[in-house]
């Protein structure tokens, strides 16, 4: 891990002709959304996410995380960045069968 | 660039970035050293995003008061960034006479702290949230009670706080506060030495860690919080949800996910270090909660679930101040897992302590030295 200077210059945000293309199906968020989020200073994944709720539907990013790691690695000129974290459980479940896991009194 | 700023505030949780934002905006020069990679990693992105009032404790219900009265109507406008913030009340639930007992008890508290709060029967209740099970008898009922997004709240902090200029620095782990001249002055992380007139310590439950480089304890301990999310439906009720006997809480999003937290009776038997885990009972204990009192919800989805620590003090309260002992530190921890909600408020004051002004309330409730032994 090393440190990471958030007023580092990473240049302005520049228009892209694909700025409009959907990257997340489940939020709808676009291209041009993510990368603004950088130059808002968001400078990974995770707050990227938190910012946008890219990966946060219903797949939970198993479309589309890689992408989003793409364009955000790619805005902010590094070659690579940490996965988003994955969280339980792995495919949507209804309350009534979490309840019913046998747990409580 | 210098490492020389006015004040360096030790992490970059909501309280963090609301003191850096405040400090900012007055044109002080602000350095935010966060020791993880992610800004707000911590409790403030691992909340359930409530802004109550009810419930409170007395100490800090003046602070809470405030910022709903002050802060938190305006802060979308301020900071640029809708932060969810909705004002549609709480509604805390009971089914027994125990409960309404109980729910009385904590409603007579706040009303006698000036809280516009009351005891409400199952007809009202189900008139301002129709989707309740017919075996709630009563409520406890708190019109201006609300709940906004943690993580927005948190990243809107960050980002207008960096537009004012307050410089951030990820991944840069504090190891040691060093005095200079008799004043802590130095703050030195893994890789670099940064300096400051006055040092904010606001590190969650890692700020013990910081503060014993000077001699100074908290006496607190890291306690499991744990959350789920479902999948968005139509809006159905805005309230803030809870219950007597704290089976569950939690509220729909703007999003249209509901947001819903709840305990184990073991939350402060965990490990501290790393990613917080979410345990396996948590959240099929917190859909039985939920399930009891909205049947409606049953068939919901849950999406995701998440833990976080909270900084559990051992009277529950935060420690606020600028202790005797070290002249310029100012400390702002122990929120006991519930910062979210008075988060505006106390990072105004953290950034009034900061510098040297009379806080806008009274927090001689959260001085450190608050701490006596039993006998």
């Amino acid at each position: 891990m090393s440190a990471v200077d958030r007023t580092r210059d990473i240049g302005e945000y520049v228009p892209a002709q694909d700025d409009d293309m959907i990257v997340c199906r489940c939020e709808e968020i676009t291209k041009g959304e993510i990368r603004r989020a950088v130059h808002d200073g968001m400078y990974n994944v995770h707050e990227v996410r938190r910012l946008l709720r890219c990966g946060m539907g219903l797949c939970q990013g198993q479309t589309c995380a890689r992408l989003v790691k793409s364009i955000v690695a790619r805005e902010l000129g590094v070659r690579s960045l940490e996965d988003a974290t994955a969280r339980a459980p792995m495919r949507p479940i209804e309350m009534s069968v979490f309840a019913n896991d046998g747990g409580g009194e | 660039m210098s490492n020389v700023s006015d004040v360096i505030i030790v992490g970059a949780g909501v309280i963090g970035n609301a003191t850096a934002y405040y400090l900012a905006k007055r044109g002080l020069r602000v350095t935010v050293l966060e020791k993880s990679e992610y800004i707000g990693n911590g409790g403030s992105s691992r909340n359930g995003g409530g802004v109550r009032q009810s419930g409170r404790h007395p100490a800090e219900l003046p602070l809470v008061m405030y910022g709903v009265k002050n802060l938190w109507v305006n802060l979308s406008d301020e900071l640029g960034m809708d932060v969810e913030y909705y004002q549609e009340g709480n509604l805390r639930l009971g089914k027994t006479p125990d409960h309404i007992k109980t729910l009385e008890n904590l409603t007579n508290s706040a009303a006698s702290g000036g809280l516009d709060v009351r005891m409400i029967d199952y007809k009202e209740a189900q008139s301002i949230c129709p989707y309740l099970s017919d075996e709630v008898i009563g409520a406890s009922w708190c019109p201006t009670d609300g709940h906004a997004n943690p993580m927005l709240t948190t990243l809107a902090y960050y980002r207008a706080a960096r537009r004012l200029g307050a410089r951030f620095v990820s991944g840069a782990e504090v190891v040691e506060i060093r005095k200079l001249g008799g004043r802590a002055r130095l703050v030195v992380t893994t890789d670099e030495v940064y300096e400051a007139d006055t040092i904010v310590v606001a590190a969650g439950v890692a700020s013990n860690k910081i503060l014993e480089t000077v001699g100074l304890r908290v006496p607190m301990n890291p306690a499991l919080l744990e959350c789920l999310v479902t999948e968005d439906c139509p809006p159905m009720f805005y309230q803030m949800l809870g219950t007597a006997m704290a089976d569950f809480y939690g509220h729909q999003s703007k999003h249209g996910s509901f947001v819903f937290g709840g305990t184990t009776g073991y939350e402060p038997y965990t490990t501290y270090g790393g990613t917080p885990p979410a345990t396996s009972g948590s959240a099929p204990g917190t859909c039985r909660g939920i399930i009891k009192y909205f049947p409606v919800l049953r068939d919901l989805k849950i999406v995701r679930t998440w833990a976080g620590w909270m900084d559990d003090c051992a009277d529950h309260i935060p420690v606020i101040d600028t202790p005797d002992e070290v002249a310029g530190l100012v400390i702002g921890c122990g929120f006991s897992g519930h910062g979210f909600g008075i988060s505006p408020t106390a990072a105004t004051i953290l950034a009034q302590l900061a510098v040297g002004e009379t806080p806008v309330l009274d927090v001689s409730r959260f001085k450190y030295d608050r701490f006596k032994v039993r006998t």
